[in-house]
């Protein structure tokens, strides 16, 4: 009797969760509270998307992690192994073949498909937290559909900056009802909010889940004359190229050498595979 | 040795079982119209497959379940007791219901949540004849254009419905078979 339940968590907690993915799901982009566990790994690194995962997954399941869209990187090896060790399933790096997806901060560039269910970690699931900390006038203010103070926020980003600078985080009108933090993805990630995957969000130290279910209405919020833009750098990928990819910036030297590699390593990965070229392929990169 | 019926029919692992029964749920609800197959449970009679299933997955010591009509038997109480451990509630206090539509009673007997906790209703779980897509027509979150579902009541659904963000979510059971309409569904009737 040395071997965890399956998926780490006990039956109870499980159902718990279950109960409120299911609730969540049923009132797209309302936060459902819930009875958040400790896990074995520190708050802020995914306890809630983790939580959401372990109610979510089936012995069948192939599973796929990433941190900041990579599959190699500390948290994403992490919660994998996590999940191989206590559940026994299946772990990819390719989006292809994966079923259930968490995902810290990114959404893949490759299109989710209709059996495909991915899982956000999120630290700060109310959207309206830095406009007013007190959860008791948040809650008033979804209940009662009262968001101009986002507006607000919007609009002074434009009267100081010239344009909306919230780059990530953005906040979207889920289903003409609920204001949705959609998580730290950059903006340019949210048109792929509207989506033939079903889309959960755990957050573990905030205690709250939510859901997106397929083909919602998601509306990233903006103003007639100035309408949203999903913004990336003005580059192609140095590696394979792309073009369409949402791109990080890798600093080379104390020379200021840059270069820009996508930042869903999968992504990269299977075009260069398929023979695309970027500007620095074949060079030795470190 | 005496028949102890109400020892039988859980899940034989319950771990497993009750994550693929949950992923089946989660599907359908998330899909509204979407019918999927539910099984991994024996309840007594007249408990469909589907309908027990849902309760050894979703309820426990922390849910309320009101039986209603035909279903609240003595062997589907002692079922659902020594399974789940679930108390037995009216209508009114129940976070899950189960029974067939007529039976179920009125809607608005049931929790539909608070402006601020919607979360905080009532799910039935509709025993039904048969299910079949097709009758009312679906829209909204989970559906592609539009979908059918056989519904027993569109009325009382369109006003549990037109509550929205409030109101109660269904499932509706036959066999080993599920579907759902959650509060955020459209519906309309076909012409």
């Amino acid at each position: 009797m040395n071997e965890y339940n399956f998926a780490y968590l006990d039956e109870q907690t499980k159902r718990m969760i279950r109960r409120a993915i299911l609730k969540g799901l049923a009132v797209p982009g309302y936060q459902v509270p819930f009875a958040s566990r400790e896990m074995p790994m520190p708050y802020g690194w995914g306890t809630g998307g983790v939580q959401v995962s372990a109610a979510t997954l089936t012995p069948k399941d192939t599973l796929k992690v990433i941190d900041q869209g990579a599959d190699d990187t500390t948290n994403a090896v992490s919660i994998r192994k996590f999940f191989e060790n206590t559940a026994g399933v299946e772990t990819t790096e390719e989006t292809e073949k994966a079923t259930v997806i968490q995902t810290r901060h990114r959404i893949p560039e490759a299109k989710l498909r209709e059996d495909q269910i991915i899982v956000y970690q999120v630290p700060i699931p109310e959207p309206l937290r830095f406009l007013e900390p007190r959860e008791t006038e948040t809650r008033k203010m979804h209940s009662l559909e009262e968001y101009g103070l986002m507006h607000v926020k919007l609009y002074e980003d434009i009267s100081q900056h010239g344009a909306i600078s919230t780059a990530y985080a953005y906040p979207v009108y889920v289903s003409d009802r609920y204001v949705m933090d959609p998580s730290p993805i950059p903006k340019f990630d949210n048109p792929k909010l509207e989506m033939d995957a079903i889309q959960l969000f755990g957050a573990g130290r905030e205690q709250r889940i939510y859901a997106i279910p397929p083909h919602t209405k998601v509306v990233s919020l903006d103003f007639e004359d100035y309408p949203f833009e999903a913004t990336k750098a003005e580059h192609c990928c140095d590696l394979c190229g792309a073009e369409d990819s949402y791109l990080d910036e890798v600093i080379m030297d104390d020379a200021g050498n840059r270069m820009f590699v996508c930042s869903d390593t999968d992504y990269c990965r299977s075009r260069r595979e398929a023979g695309h070229m970027g500007r620095l392929a074949g060079e030795n990169a470190a | 040795m005496t028949e102890q019926p109400q020892y039988s029919g859980g899940f034989q692992n319950a771990p497993i079982q009750a994550a693929r029964a949950f992923r089946a749920a989660m599907t359908v609800m998330a899909r509204p119209g979407e019918i999927r197959e539910l099984n991994g449970s024996r309840p007594p009679d007249p408990l469909s497959i589907a309908a027990g299933t849902l309760l050894l997955t979703l309820c426990d010591p922390e849910t309320k379940v009101h039986l209603a009509g035909a279903v609240n038997t003595d062997a589907a109480r002692e079922w659902l007791t020594f399974h789940t451990g679930a108390p037995l509630a009216q209508a009114a206090d129940a976070d899950f219901a189960v029974g067939r539509w007529a039976e179920l009673g009125s809607l608005g007997t049931y929790r539909i949540g608070t402006a601020e906790y919607p979360d905080r209703s009532a799910t039935l779980i509709v025993e039904c004849d048969e299910l079949q897509q097709a009758g009312a027509e679906l829209s909204g979150p989970g559906i592609k254009g539009t979908a059918q579902l056989f519904l027993p009541d569109v009325p009382a659904l369109q006003a549990n419905a037109a509550l929205y963000p409030l109101g109660c979510d269904f499932f509706f059971t036959s066999g080993d078979r599920v579907a759902a309409l959650p509060r955020s569904t459209r519906i309309s009737m076909e012409t």
